[in-house]
Parts: structure tokens; C-alpha cells; sequence
């Protein structure tokens, strides 16, 4: 049903037009892998840009180094963007690449294992030089060993025609090279029929003071086209229709992107400003950087001196009647744990982000983990409970984002927000929400004495006088007459907010703390029985975060196995769904996948005594759907077993 | 790559807080909350608390829009004791939180009351970008030389030495001068105050609080438990006399007794400056330095507050450095509005209808 886009085309590359046919496919997961300094991440989003835009539904998943600029040619220099889009709706980047786009011999090396049997590979071999070959190890030349015997390869000299290309413009080799990913941007453009005006445009706002570069890059990028369209090297172009979609509008979005756009929503929905205080930090500093640039919608950016001094200035902009918001990664987490107890005591709206990467210490720092769960939870001094919400993919950031701001507010207290590097580096197509949809939360500010004086007459203000339905105190800030208090972190008396060390009082307010926490309205977890009757279902599978991708698709698998499998997953990991004890003790086995070694699992067997089954990896990767298909077939056909209980023997 | 930021031109700290309706004026009772003060007995706080107390009603601001916010320390109490908006924080942070009040509050006028470990230990970062930044508040560093509130460790700033229960052999480690510090940090406000000087404790209190941008007030302050009389020599009225060097801004450095006084010159080396008496310094020509607390240049208030040394032999007090340069606040807030006034002219705010273009982007798409 879609027409074929028609690029504009430089006078000097007429296209000689090559009968081609057209093959329609219902998915594709491609791969780009190059050098880190090579663009793959542009080349990726470029792409994904695309592919939005055509109406395919799709998933991403970047995997880059930590270096900036790894030594050139290496397996550790390798970078790769990897993206699955389908005619129907996807859950996961894919398994395995159907198509790996190389453009060196590291490149190859580093994915090629990873690539499905059968699989394309386009080789960019100008780098396939002995030299090169040798510094990853290949003894011979994989093009011609016939190691590659079980693909389909493309073997193109992507780099030395790209220079061709650009051979009239004058510019050296070297700056010439640079556009290569261009060169096979418009390559993979043109054989699965992307649309290409919106790349085009992109490049010109992005070089628009470079005349020089930009001119390099579209006309790499046209190249890349025409190739394709004239060569008898491609055959064949693919065509993957759009997917069915809810009416409405979409845009493609990150995972940081969408949050970043969430906690502004929700400040604007509550009549709030927002106030982020942040210190640069992998993989999160993206929010900081979208947070700054909107200015216009009365957010104000402090990049200050540490992760400490982060949460300190968004925590003093809370108590001065704004929504204070700090993001994050784990080791920043750690260090900001001190103030987000501090919030605790002087119970002020305050919204915390993780975006996760593999730890301990600084760990993987580009890559993936959901192991920050147990330090969410518990890591600081005293009795300490702070609600803590989970984005489950890209665009639900934003959704999540919201949810956490209504928490914080209405009932005065610090919020965990856990995304992960996978979420806010993914990115998928985000239908875009009407704002008068997006939940707007009163922030209910005091103006007004809440009480009146011993003598039954005078006005009095007590900071510590709650909500009796919410258990939320009331929030005074500077500025109105009549309301000054002085909150901290010693001990308050119930009421009254005075400093209290009697103990009564102390074991009084850190019930109240916890059952504040604990009473937060969240919505019951839905089990999804894929039809089915519940009490059929063999095993059930619950997640959390950013693993609703791969599980989703591993059940769907599963399913069409024959397996009886029934879903779930956890928006709220504090507090829990009301509902959720008893959807567990509902299905005689539960598998929990988590990118750690058992947080959730952990949670559950003591809050609920339910010994769940854990399928744990670390691997700074999501999971794949096949590993959760195995582990439920495993679990299934009695392979893996809950803990036998000693009692039981 | 940088860009010419066009800041506000300066203005009083306090510019921008609501002040008190004509005719109408708060007391000291006004300032006193109703907590029970709980300082040891002979304790330098109470001074500084009373000095407080006295000099708020002064500046004729509404008082709900006065803020203290403290870390922890004995000093740091001292929010409870002020009927105020007050934040009593956590170690060390209490320039960080009043930070970020600040930034989003210009109608605040904000205290951060700290001490010598809270401020220069734990918390150190957090001061000298403060003052880097030079954020519109008021931070009183009560310096006591010495851990109170852990019961008596020495601090950053003992004098080398120091006999405590944690140093039984004696500190090792060279204290930090904290004027010196502020000085070094950029700071745009540095003065030093003494807990028993009620009348230049209150001159200095105010000239901070009006200064706009980090004032720094260096505040000596007595502890009578674990470093009783480390001031004693400053306090004898004598030996202050001859010790004191009372810093004035357009005036001669120039200290001691009627008879024995002394001069502060350029020191032969031609950096810092040096005590000699005073009618040998005139006789050799070299006259006394003469103090000037608003130039840009901060060298000669760094060599002042060089004078200083443990023996205490000569002490500057005063203030150091009053020196306007644009505040980090007023740049953040500048340009919210410019990004609000380039969507939409002067007084624009993001409506619903901006919310939603901006969600939707550049790069939408429609499914009918």
C-alpha cells in the first residue's frame, strides 16, 4: 500500500533504473555495527527516524562502548544500533539481526555470531586490510575463507565509493571517509523502502552552518540510494507494510526523551515549576540535556557541583513550593541517599531518577541492569520507605514520569523513579497523549493556618498535621504569612513538628511514615491470561521494568507452543499492587526474569512467602525472548523447580 | 564556545523580598520562636542568636520571607530558635539546598547557618561552589575550631597540634584559614565577625545580608566545653586593642594602642603585606595600605586575611570584600524569561496547546 518514496537526486547521479522486485516481509531486525567514531548511533536513529515515520512499529536497542573514541578498529571500539520493525506490533529489538550492516573487520567480528543462519551481511570491505584483519584476530579473510558460507553477503566498498561520490568536492580523503554511514544509510533506505525527506531535512538543520559537510553527507546519502536502485547486487528490495495502530497521533521517542517530556507535562498539569538539579552521569545525562532546553516551560536546570548537591538544590526547591526532580544512574543513587532520607523525614514532593547501568562501583556504565532495586528500596539509614515506580518501556517513561510526580505531590514525599539504560537509550513510536489526559495532581498548597492554638481560638499552623485519608502532611513554603515552621531531620513530634526524642512519638511516626507509603493508591496488577481460563494457566510470568518487552514476546512464543502461560508486571514496586498476593498464590509456579540476581524474587518470597522461580542474567543487555522462552519451558516441564522446602522432605 | 549572557544589572540582596508596609515594624520578639534554646551554658551561639534576633527586624522584610536553613552542628540549631521558614538539613548540604531555594525564590531572603566542620569538612565542596556561583544568600560560619556537637574532635580549623580525644598525639593536619578560603573561592562577600562584639556583629550581619550574591561571615564563636578560651586573647579588652585589626573600607590599615600603634604596608617583596610600627613605617615612607573592599581585584584582601596566624598576634576583622559581580540566581532566571519571552514575548507562559506541540515534535505522524 505505500508508495515508494522518491529521493531527490543530484543532477550528477542519474539513475539508471533496474527492474527490481519487490518482497514483502512482516518484520526485520537489522543491525549497523562499526567503529565508535564511525556514526552507527546517527546512522541507527536516522533509520528508526524513518521507519516511524512509514508506520512500521518497532523496538531499539544501541549498544555502545564507554570510551568515546575506542582505538580505531578494534572489537572494544565496536559500536552497533539494532533495530526490529514489523507490520505488526513488536516487544523486543529482536533476537537475532536478519540483516548486519558491517562496515569493518572488527565490526564483523564483534555481531556476526549473533546474525540468524541465513542471514544478509553487508560488508563495507575497504577496511579489510591484512593489518585490520590481524588486529581481530582473523588469520584469513573471512570474505574469502568461506567462514560466511551460511549468509547471504553483500561484499561492497562502501568507503571508496563514498569518496567517489564526493571526489569534486574537495575534500581529503579522511573528511571524505567520514560519510560512509550516509553512504549506507541510503543503501539500507533504499532497499526496505524508507522514506527519505525527513533525513534530508534532518541533516540540513544539523549542518545548516557546515555547507561543506552537509553537502557530503546528502550527497553520501543519495549515493547510497542510487546505488542501490542501479546495481545488480540487490535484486530484490524488501517491503514491510505499516502496522495497525490506534488512531492518533505518534512520534518515534527514547526512553530518556519521553521522561524528560513526562516530568514537564506533570509539573505543567499541577501548575508546578519544575526545578532539576543534576550532575552529568551515563546513561542519564540525556534527561538533563532535553530538561535544559525547555526552559520556556518554566524548568529551571542547575548542573551543580555532585550528585549530593543534585538532589540538595532540587529538594530546597521543594520546600519553596516547586516540583523538585534529580536524575541519575546507580553510583549517583548512592550518593544522593543521605537527602533522600532527609526527604523522607521532612515529607517534601521530590522525584529521584535512576536510569540504571550494570554495577557495582562504576561497572558497565553504557550498559543495561535493573540492579539498583534493593538500593531503591532499602539503601538508607533508618526505617526509610520511599515509593518507587518503573518505567516498562521507552515511551511508558512518560506515563511512569507522571505517576511519580503525582505520588510525590500529593503525598509529600521523595519518589524513585527506576528507568534503565535500555529504556532511555530504546526507542520505540509513542502515541502522543492529549495534555488534557494527562493526570493533573493538586499540589494543594497551604495558604492558610490548619488548626487553632491551645486556647481553641488562635490560628496555628501545624506542619505536621495530616491528611487523614492520604496521611500526607500539609505543605507550607516560604512566603506565606502566618505558616512559618522549621522542618529537618531530627525526629518531629507527631502534630506539632516540634524536635521530639521520646519514644513513643519516634515509633508513632515511623509507622506513619511507612503506612503513608504503603496506602499510596496504585492501580491492581492485570494478569493476561492470553485468553484463556487463569486456573489453566501452567505458570505464570511477572516482571518488572524494562523486561515487558522480551517477556512479552517470550509468552507469546510460548503460547503459540502450546504452553499455558499467563503475564503480569509491576508499574509499582513500592507499594505493591494490592491485588498482587493474591495473584500469586492464584498460579502454582511463578518466573520472575530480572536483569540481576534476584532483587524482585527477593521481595516477594518475603513480603508474600511465595517461592517464585528466578531467571536472572547480567549480561548489561536485555534478554532475549528465546532465554525466557527456555526458562518457562524449563519451569513448565519440571526442569526447574522452586527451592524445596526442608519441611516438605 | 561561550555567549555573551546580558545579567541583570546589581542590586541589594534583598531587592527583590517583599518588605514590611509602611509604618510597620517587627521586633526582636517577632524573630524568637517558641523552641526552648538548648546551647550549653557559656556557649558563643547564644550571642550570635541575640545579634540575629536584633539585626533582622532591621531590614524591614516580611518575615515569612526570611529562610535559615542549616546542616549539622551545634550552630545548626539555630533555625528552631527563629520564628522563620527553617530548614534544619543534613551535614554539610545546607549551601546545595539553599541553592536551589534560591534559584527558584527571589523573593527569599536566605541564611545558611553552619560551622566550621559542617562548612569546611563535610560539606567544603558545597561552599566554595557556592561562592563560585555566588548565590544570592548569607552564610554564617560559626567557627569554633573545634567538633562540639560529636564532643570534641579536632576540626578543620584547629591549629596544628591539637591535643583531642581523636588527635591524642596531636592534629597533624594545617587548618584552613576560612577568609582566605572564601577569598581563594571567588567569593564576592568575605567578612570576619567576633560572638562578642555585639555592635560589629551586627554591622557585619547587615552589610552581608545586603550584599547580593555569597556573603561569607566568618563568625569567631567560643566553645566553653571543648576548646574553652581559644579566643580569650581577642576577647581581653587590652590585648584586642592590640591584636584587633578592624578592616574599613576607604581607611588606612592601621591597629593598636594609642602610643604603640601599628601599620599594615606592602611587604618589601612587593606581594603581601607586613606589621611594622607605625611611626617607623611613616618615617620610612611606607605608608599604611589603605583598604578597599569593592575592587575587583581581590589580592589585597587575600593578603590581609594572611595576617592571621595561630598565635592570633594580629587579627583582621571587618569586612574583606564587597564586591558586586553578577549572581548565579539572577542568571538562571534571566534566562527563563528570555527563553519565555523569545516564544512569546514579555510575561508569555507555555499554555496547553505549547505543552502539546512540544509532545508532539517535529516528526509526527497521524493514524486516522
Amino acid at each position: 500500500m505505500s508508495t515508494v518514496p522518491d529521493p531527490q537526486r543530484s543532477p550528477e547521479q542519474p539513475a539508471q533504473r533496474v527492474d527490481k522486485q519487490v518482497e514483502v516481509l512482516e518484520r526485520v531486525v537489522i543491525r549497523f555495527a562499526g567503529d565508535s567514531g564511525d556514526g552507527m548511533q546517527l546512522t541507527g536513529d536516522r533509520f528508526t527516524a524513518e521507519t516511524a515515520s512509514l508506520g512500521n512499529d518497532l523496538a531499539t536497542l544501541p549498544n555502545f562502548p564507554a570510551e568515546i573514541r575506542a582505538p580505531a578498529g578494534t572489537l572494544p571500539g565496536v559500536s552497533s544500533f539494532q533495530l526490529h520493525f514489523a507490520d505488526h506490533d513488536v516487544t523486543t529489538p529482536g533476537d537475532a539481526p536478519d540483516v548486519l550492516v558491517a562496515m569493518n573487520p572488527a565490526a564483523l567480528r564483534a555481531n556476526v555470531h549473533d546474525v540468524r543462519p541465513g542471514g544478509t551481511l553487508i560488508i563495507d570491505t575497504d577496511d579489510f586490510t591484512p593489518r585490520n584483519l590481524a588486529k581481530v584476530g582473523y588469520a584469513t579473510s573471512p570474505l574469502e575463507d568461506g567462514s560466511l558460507e551460511g549468509y547471504r553477503v553483500h561484499a561492497l566498498p562502501m568507503q571508496s565509493m563514498t569518496v567517489e561520490a564526493l571526489k569534486d568536492l574537495g575534500l581529503s580523503r579522511k573528511d571524505a571517509e567520514r560519510s560512509k554511514n550516509m553512504f549506507a544509510l541510503g543503501l539500507l533506505s533504499w532497499l526496505y523502502e524508507r522514506p527519505t525527506a525527513q533525513t534530508e531535512r534532518f541533516l540540513t538543520t544539523k549542518f545548516a552552518k557546515r555547507a561543506a559537510v552537509l553537502e557530503a553527507n546528502l550527497r553520501s546519502f543519495r549515493a547510497g540510494w542510487a546505488f542501490g536502485e542501479t546495481t545488480e547486487a540487490f535484486p530484490v528490495r524488501f517491503h514491510v507494510p505499516p502496522a495497525p495502530a490506534e488512531r492518533g497521533t505518534y512520534r518515534n521517542t527514547t526512553g530518556n526523551a519521553a521522561l524528560a517530556y513526562g516530568l514537564v507535562a506533570a509539573a505543567h498539569r499541577a501548575g508546578l515549576p519544575l526545578v532539576l538539579g543534576s550532575y552529568p552521569i551515563t546513561p542519564a545525562s540525556d534527561i538533563l540535556h532535553t530538561l535544559s532546553g525547555l526552559k520556556r516551560f518554566d524548568v529551571t536546570s542547575l548542573q551543580v557541583e555532585d550528585e549530593i548537591a543534585a538532589v540538595g538544590a532540587a529538594l530546597g526547591a521543594s520546600f519553596g513550593g516547586a516540583l523538585g526532580v534529580t536524575t541519575t544512574s546507580g553510583p549517583g543513587l548512592a550518593l544522593k541517599s543521605e537527602t533522600i532520607g532527609l526527604a523522607v523525614a521532612l515529607e517534601l514532593p521530590l522525584v529521584v531518577v535512576d536510569v540504571q547501568r550494570g554495577g557495582p562501583s562504576t561497572g558497565l556504565p553504557t550498559k543495561t541492569e535493573q540492579s539498583d532495586l534493593l538500593q531503591a528500596m532499602y539503601g538508607r539509614n533508618g526505617e526509610s520507605p520511599v515509593p518507587v515506580v518503573a518505567p516498562s518501556t521507552p515511551a511508558d517513561c512518560f506515563d511512569a514520569a507522571v505517576d511519580a510526580v503525582r505520588i510525590a505531590v500529593k503525598y509529600r514525599t521523595p519518589v524513585l523513579l527506576l528507568s534503565d539504560g535500555y529504556l532511555g537509550n530504546g526507542a520505540e513510536p509513542w502515541r502522543v497523549p492529549a495534555v488534557h489526559d494527562i493526570h493533573a495532581v493538586d499540589p494543594d498548597i497551604s495558604t492558610d493556618p490548619n488548626s487553632t492554638a491551645d486556647d481553641g481560638m488562635t490560628p496555628q499552623f501545624r506542619p505536621f498535621l495530616r491528611d487523614p485519608d492520604t496521611l500526607a502532611r500539609p505543605w507550607a513554603v516560604p512566603g506565606t504569612a502566618g505558616l512559618e515552621h522549621r522542618v529537618g531531620g531530627l525526629e518531629k513530634a507527631d502534630v506539632t513538628g516540634e524536635i521530639s526524642y521520646d519514644p513513643a512519638n519516634h515509633d508513632r511516626m515511623v509507622r506513619l511514615r511507612r503506612a503513608k507509603v504503603k496506602g499510596i493508591e496504585v492501580p491492581d496488577v492485570v494478569v493476561d491470561h492470553g485468553g484463556q481460563e487463569h486456573a489453566d494457566s501452567d505458570l505464570l510470568v511477572l516482571g518488572w521494568g524494562s523486561t515487558r518487552g522480551p517477556i512479552t514476546a517470550a509468552v507469546r512464543e510460548a503460547r503459540r507452543r502450546g504452553l499455558r502461560v499467563a503475564q503480569a508486571h509491576l508499574r509499582h514496586l513500592n507499594p505493591l499492587p494490592a491485588n498482587l498476593g493474591e495473584v500469586l498464590l492464584a498460579h502454582s509456579r511463578v518466573l520472575v526474569p530480572e536483569m540481576n540476581l534476584g532483587q524482585l524474587a527477593l521481595l516477594l518470597r518475603g513480603r508474600y512467602l511465595v517461592d517464585v522461580i528466578s531467571c536472572n542474567q547480567v549480561r548489561g543487555l536485555p534478554f532475549t525472548s528465546t532465554e525466557i522462552v527456555e526458562a518457562i519451558e524449563d519451569v513448565v516441564a519440571g526442569r526447574v523447580r522452586p527451592t524445596p522446602r526442608r519441611d516438605a522432605r | 564556545m561561550s555567549t555573551p549572557l546580558g545579567l541583570p544589572t546589581l542590586r541589594s540582596g534583598t531587592a527583590d523580598v517583599p518588605s514590611l508596609p509602611d509604618g510597620v515594624r517587627l521586633g526582636k520578639k517577632d524573630f524568637t520562636s517558641g523552641s526552648e534554646v538548648r546551647w550549653c551554658p557559656g556557649c558563643g551561639d547564644y550571642a550570635v542568636l541575640a545579634a540575629v534576633q536584633g539585626f533582622l527586624p532591621e531590614l524591614g522584610l516580611r518575615k515569612e520571607n526570611v529562610v535559615f536553613i542549616s546542616g549539622i552542628g551545634c550552630s545548626s540549631r539555630f533555625p528552631y530558635y527563629l520564628d522563620t521558614y527553617g530548614m534544619h538539613s543534613i551535614h554539610g548540604r545546607a549551601p546545595a539546598i539553599a541553592t536551589g531555594l534560591v534559584a527558584s525564590r527571589p523573593d527569599l531572603s536566605v541564611f545558611v547557618v553552619t560551622g566550621d566542620g559542617d562548612a569546611l569538612s563535610i560539606g567544603g565542596n558545597h561552599l566554595i561552589h557556592a561562592m563560585r556561583r555566588n548565590v544570592n544568600m548569607t552564610v554564617l560560619l560559626f567557627n569554633n575550631r573545634i567538633y562540639g556537637l560529636t564532643k570534641g574532635q579536632y576540626s578543620p580549623t584547629s591549629e596544628v597540634g591539637k591535643v583531642t580525644k581523636s588527635t591524642p598525639a596531636g592534629s597533624l593536619d594545617a587548618p584552613f584559614n576560612p577568609v582566605s578560603l572564601a577569598l581563594g573561592a571567588e567569593a564576592s562577600f568575605v567578612a570576619r565577625t567576633l560572638d562578642t562584639d555585639r555592635k560589629h556583629l551586627t554591622q557585619v550581619l547587615k552589610a552581608a545580608a545586603e550584599h547580593r550574591g555569597t556573603s561569607l561571615v566568618e563568625i569567631y564563636q567560643g566553645c566553653p566545653i571543648f576548646n574553652d578560651g581559644a579566643f580569650d586573647v581577642l576577647k581581653d579588652r587590652e590585648e584586642s586593642v592590640a591584636r584587633l585589626v578592624r578592616l574599613e573600607h576607604g581607611q588606612e590599615v592601621v591597629f593598636g594602642a594609642e602610643g604603640s600603634q601599628k601599620a599594615v604596608v606592602r611587604s618589601a617583596s612587593g606581594f603581601g603585606v607586613e606589621v611594622v610600627g607605625l611611626e617607623e613605617a611613616r618615617a620610612a615612607g611606607r605608608e599604611p595600605v589603605v583598604h578597599d573592599t569593592r575592587t575587583a581585584d581581590p589580592s589585597l584582601a587575600f593578603a590581609l586575611s594572611r595576617l592571621d596566624e595561630p598565635t592570633m598576634a594580629h587579627v583582621p576583622v571587618g569586612v574583606f570584600r564587597a564586591h558586586s559581580r553578577p549572581t548565579y540566581d539572577d542568571g538562571v532566571r534571566s534566562q527563563l524569561d528570555a527563553a519565555r519571552e523569545a516564544s512569546g514575548g514579555p510575561g508569555w507562559r507555555a499554555s496547553d496547546d505549547d505543552l502539546e506541540a512540544l509532545l508532539r515534535g517535529g516528526d509526527s505522524w497521524t493514524v486516522e
